[in-house]
């Protein structure tokens, strides 16, 4: 399955996969219209200090301990993918708590959100991935 | 192969998606006292909240079962294993013959000797769908006042559920503090009030001294007056049929890292078995639904043949009250870390050059990094403890952990 | 505070409704135009310190962005221009000597322009690439000018050593200190992957890149830094650089405080010193003072490796090239007036020099007059800019082109012509390592091998419609060129025919 992978080395700190991806994932066509005075909510961070930057989100992982720990069924794997039922979800926050790599957050309508690599949004390829400048994100089969 | 399972929550699903990864074939028999299809029993205070209906409470899709190729026995008590035999009898007297079995068997509610409560004419417990079904029949009319006795999770969530739909909630707890199973003195502190500013009365530090009809007097000498009584105070682990078929029980059933107990063939999975805390260095019982759900999955693999361990096991609890978000892990004796601003508080517990535990209230973002320092006991001197400290980040790893943790398969 | 005569060059232009002040701009900006006024949450550009790199044009997640030339101006003076009033601010400023980056900008002739290529109708068939063979291999080295054979009458190799070029453009002489580690990857992988070269410059070859040694041109200069047996030995060939058409006649200046880390291992000097690169090579004063160096190299590499000699084009290059193609030399590379450059005093990178041009055609004439063409090949480079420039360039008598300023074009530079001041915010004339990550290679090095490949069928494509199937075919084929608004002496040193004749 292809997932996303991040190198750092080749990241730049410059947070358009955060834009991207909340343009993606605003319902809008128009990326000055969906994001122009709105504080955004992406499903992909950027972590940085002094010159080291990288992005974190969703690893897909193999023995995904969020959805083992979900405790509504809300999150699930499809095909190796992992994702959000946000009307099942409670907001109880287990799967913030099970995830080693900081990747799933409070939404901001309150359910939690993650990346499910743009498969539901219409996109078809991940925009974070599409939308880096210098190829520190990807999106590939390892 | 015929697998049969006891149980039909958490550690029951787990253990038909374990099997089902290493055996599409084998026959599967699930059998459960309750009639429902599998529902996430944590959502039962949420449902009295009206936040979820009973459809959204299914832990899994309708289809579930037949996906799965599983017969459900559903409604069907169990009332003994032979396991010279690998029998079940069930109540009723129907013989289940087994290859493997899982005993899923949860816990119930646990409530000491209280005197006068036998004339307490409207009380309830609160773990199952039936549970808050009744409950919630006992509501109406409305204006009900409620006393919840026990101030641990499911006591508060429930007074979390019951909130605006009755004229006061009395919550009465013998520890001097909330939440006193996974929180610290400062942490319950904020909880409390955080809780107390929706109207909910709490008595810490006292029990009942005596029920007397819809009257509790409290062992400080004060009295609630109460329509329905919510028994909160505590669970135990269901072990009798395992006990009584010679399996070894201590504090819950006794298994090894499979999930197989002293009995062959079978395992047993979930809040009636105890396991080893890495934190603690003992075995306890952890009852919480993602240690559920891996323990079932774990034995559902192992009994289809596979071979899997659970060496990592620790307490870990998500849970909000009000929109108050805290989450905690592990065990709280080492030295701490601590920060607090206004509702946020942050305690982290380490020792050994490992982390041990901590609680985290109000800011839990990306908490599962902390999580996953004592899950795989990361010796905090391999990356920059002081900067995790602040908060959660990878960036505290070093960058081959990071191209390891973010470029490649995980 | 003195008055500040300089009134900003660029204007940034945002358009309000299209910002979502993600700071894009902000972030990427190593001049520190762009910042966000938190108060309002609305970016904002102190243009004063705007080059006009279109880094935040390019990366404006919503176009918000454009950089136009300011409109504020002088008392209009075809004399006195804008600039050259600016130019006098800043000296009167700083004393100083004005420096400038890239190529010479200035309104001179562009003879490329001027001329027009031929194609084949009715009486001569032209030839269609993609269904018909047709040949971009070409070979620089020296040409024998007879068969040899031994006694029994077998065929001798007689032939010097070769660079054996898919297509007859190479990556120009830029050194590891005036651009990246991640622009020298780029080149260094794309001419393996195009079949070609790209050349050292006079930094040393980093160690990391001797793996690319066979589609390397090592080059020696006056400043002999990084020169040893193993550079030597690890190129393909040896360039000895006597100049360079951006500053002919001067030589180089990189500052000790560039001279850190790798730059300082590479050129093989402390670090902190300047690498001061001389005007002259002090042992060369003639001719024979060069052929010794060249056959030095020669020597000291088994005869195994062509070398080149490189200079710029000046007055009287074609004398100076008949000299070379007599010291040794296996090729002559010609640089124009027109060439790039990390750094260069402003005066003589814009007044200093002749068109590549006419400086190619001279020496190609002077070379077949003197029958000492197969003596060398000829390379030129000094503003080649597209794959028309190739052709004429190979009809006018080129073996090859160098390609510099292209090169980096594609690897993203925008010619903002700051390089000297260290912040390429394209990651390519600068060593701040997070400015130098902004140049990935794995990008890099595609884009480059996009450029030579699409440039390859565009010269497939002219050499089939004019009937011709190979490159050796269009060396010096001058009949297929014409010129269109030159004057006779031009046409004369050209030597074409005016269009129509």
């Amino acid at each position: 399955m292809k997932r996303i992978y991040v190198n750092e080395k080749w990241c730049l700190g410059c947070h358009l996969c955060e834009y991207y991806c909340a343009f993606a994932n605003s319902g809008q066509d128009d990326m000055a219209k969906a994001l122009k005075d709105v504080v955004i909510h992406p499903r992909i961070r950027i972590e940085e200090q002094d010159n080291i930057s990288f992005a974190v989100n969703c690893r897909h992982c193999e023995e995904p301990l969020c959805v083992k720990g979900c405790i509504s069924g809300a999150l699930s794997v499809q095909d190796g993918l992992i994702l959000i039922d946000p009307d099942k979800c409670v907001s109880c926050y287990t799967c913030v708590l099970s995830c080693p790599y900081g990747a799933i957050m409070p939404s901001e309508a309150g359910a939690i959100q993650k990346c499910e690599l743009c498969t539901k949004n219409g996109r078809g390829q991940p925009a974070c991935v599409e939308g880096c400048p210098n190829m520190a994100i990807v999106f590939e089969e390892r | 192969m015929h697998y049969v399972i006891i149980g039909n929550s958490t550690a029951a699903v787990g253990c038909i998606e374990g099997i089902r990864q290493a055996d599409r074939a084998g026959r599967i028999t699930v059998i459960a006292a309750e009639p429902w299809h599998t529902y996430s029993r944590p959502l039962i205070s949420y449902l009295l909240q009206g936040k979820v209906n009973e459809e959204q409470m299914k832990y899994r899709p309708d289809d579930f079962y037949r996906a799965n190729g599983c017969e459900t026995l559903l409604g069907h008590g169990v009332e003994a294993i032979d396991p010279a035999a690998k029998k079940l009898r069930l109540r009723g007297g129907r013989v289940v013959a087994y290859d493997r079995l899982l005993a899923a068997t949860g816990s119930r509610p646990w409530t000491p000797p209280l005197e006068g409560l036998d004339s307490v004419p409207h009380k309830f417990t609160f773990m199952s769908l039936d549970d808050a079904h009744a409950l919630a029949a006992a509501l109406e009319p409305g204006g009900k006042r409620v006393f919840i006795l026990g101030a641990g999770l499911i006591g508060l969530k429930c007074a979390e559920g019951l909130s605006g739909r009755v004229q006061s909630l009395t919550v009465a707890d013998l520890a001097p503090r909330i939440l006193p199973s996974i929180l610290d003195e400062e942490g319950s502190a904020i909880v409390r009030e955080h809780i107390e500013a929706r109207g909910v009365v709490f008595h810490l530090g006292q029990s009942v001294a005596r029920f007397d009809g819809n009257k509790a007097v409290l062992t400080s000498g004060a009295t609630v007056e109460f329509d329905l009584l919510v028994l909160a105070v505590g669970v135990r682990p269901n072990t009798d049929l395992v006990r009584e078929a010679g399996g070894r029980v201590e504090r819950g059933i006794v298994t090894d890292a499979r999930g197989q107990t002293t009995l062959p063939d079978v395992y047993s999975a979930g809040d009636c078995v105890e396991s080893w805390d890495i934190t603690a260095g003992e075995s306890r019982v952890l009852a919480v639904l993602p240690g559920a759900y891996r323990q079932g999955e774990c034995a559902g693999l192992n009994m289809a043949g596979g071979d899997k361990e659970i060496k990592d096991a620790f307490p870990l609890n998500a849970i909000g009250f009000f929109g108050l978000h805290l989450v905690t892990a592990g065990s709280y004796a080492g030295e701490d870390y601590m920060r607090r601003s206004g509702q946020n508080y942050k305690r982290l517990v380490y020792a050994d050059d490992r982390l041990k535990g901590f609680i985290l209230i109000g800011a839990v973002e990306r908490s599962g990094i902390y999580a996953a320092l004592i899950r795989r006991q990361t010796p905090l001197s391999s990356i920059d403890f002081e900067l995790i400290k602040e908060k959660p980040q990878l960036m505290a790893f070093s960058r081959q952990e990071r191209a390891r943790q973010l470029g490649g398969r995980v | 505070m003195a008055i500040n005569y300089i009134f900003p060059e660029y204007e940034v232009v945002r358009a309000e409704k299209r910002c979502i002040s993600c700071r894009v701009c902000e972030r990427q900006c190593a001049n520190e135009v762009h910042h966000l006024n938190l108060a309002e949450n609305r970016m904002e550009a102190d243009e004063s310190k705007c080059v006009n790199c279109h880094r935040c044009v390019s990366l404006c997640p919503t176009r918000a962005l454009k950089i136009v030339r300011t409109d504020n101006t002088f008392k209009h003076n075809a004399n006195w221009t804008g600039e050259i009033i600016a130019d006098i601010f800043r000296q009167a400023a700083t004393g100083g000597v004005l420096l400038s980056s890239m190529g010479n900008p200035q309104p001179l002739p562009v003879y490329w322009d001027r001329l027009l290529i031929n194609a084949s109708q009715v009486t001569n068939p032209s030839i269609d690439p993609l269904r018909e063979p047709m040949e971009t291999k070409t070979f620089l080295g020296k040409k024998p000018y007879a068969l040899a054979r031994d006694k029994s009458g077998r065929l001798l190799n007689n032939l010097e050593p070769q660079l054996e070029l898919d297509v007859p453009v190479m990556f120009s002489a830029m050194s590891y200190g005036s651009i990246s580690y991640n622009a020298h990857e780029s080149l260094a992988r794309a001419a393996c992957a195009l079949g070609v070269y790209y050349n050292t410059g006079e930094g040393g070859l980093h160690e990391d890149f001797y793996q690319y040694g066979a589609h390397t041109i090592v080059q020696v200069a006056s400043g002999r830094f990084g020169v040893y047996k193993r550079y030597l030995d690890a190129g393909a060939a040896i360039e000895i650089k006597m100049g360079q058409g951006a500053k002919p006649g001067i030589g180089g200046h990189l500052p000790g405080t560039k001279i850190v880390g790798d730059i300082s291992r590479t050129r093989m000097i402390p670090e902190g010193s300047d690498a001061i690169s001389p005007a002259p090579h002090h042992d060369i004063y003639s001719i024979e003072d060069l052929r010794q160096l060249v056959y030095s190299l020669k020597e000291a590499t088994e005869y195994k490796k062509p070398v080149i000699v490189k200079i710029a084009a000046v007055h009287n290059v074609a004398a100076i090239a008949s000299g070379i193609a007599r010291s040794g030399a296996d090729i002559i590379a010609i640089d124009g007036f027109r060439g790039g450059t990390g750094a260069a005093p402003t005066r003589i990178r814009d007044n200093v020099g002749i068109p590549i041009e006419l400086a190619l055609a001279s020496v190609d004439e002077r070379l077949r007059r003197e029958g000492i063409r197969n003596n060398v090949s000829v390379v030129i480079g000094g503003s080649v800019r597209n794959s028309a420039d190739i052709v004429k360039a190979l009809a006018l008598g080129a073996d090859a082109v160098y390609i510099g300023t292209s090169a980096l074009i594609a690897l993203g530079c925008h010619l903002c012509r700051t390089c000297h001041a260290g912040k390429c915010n394209w990651g390519i004339a600068t060593q701040r390592a997070e400015l130098v990550k902004r140049l990935n290679p794995d990008i890099g090095f595609e884009r480059l091998v996009r450029l030579v490949s699409a440039w390859k069928h565009e010269i497939m494509e002219m050499m089939g419609g004019m009937g011709i199937n190979s490159i050796e075919a269009l060396k010096g084929n001058r009949l297929m060129l014409r010129g269109v608004g030159l004057n006779e002496k031009e046409l004369e040193i050209l030597g074409v025919k005016h269009a129509g004749e």
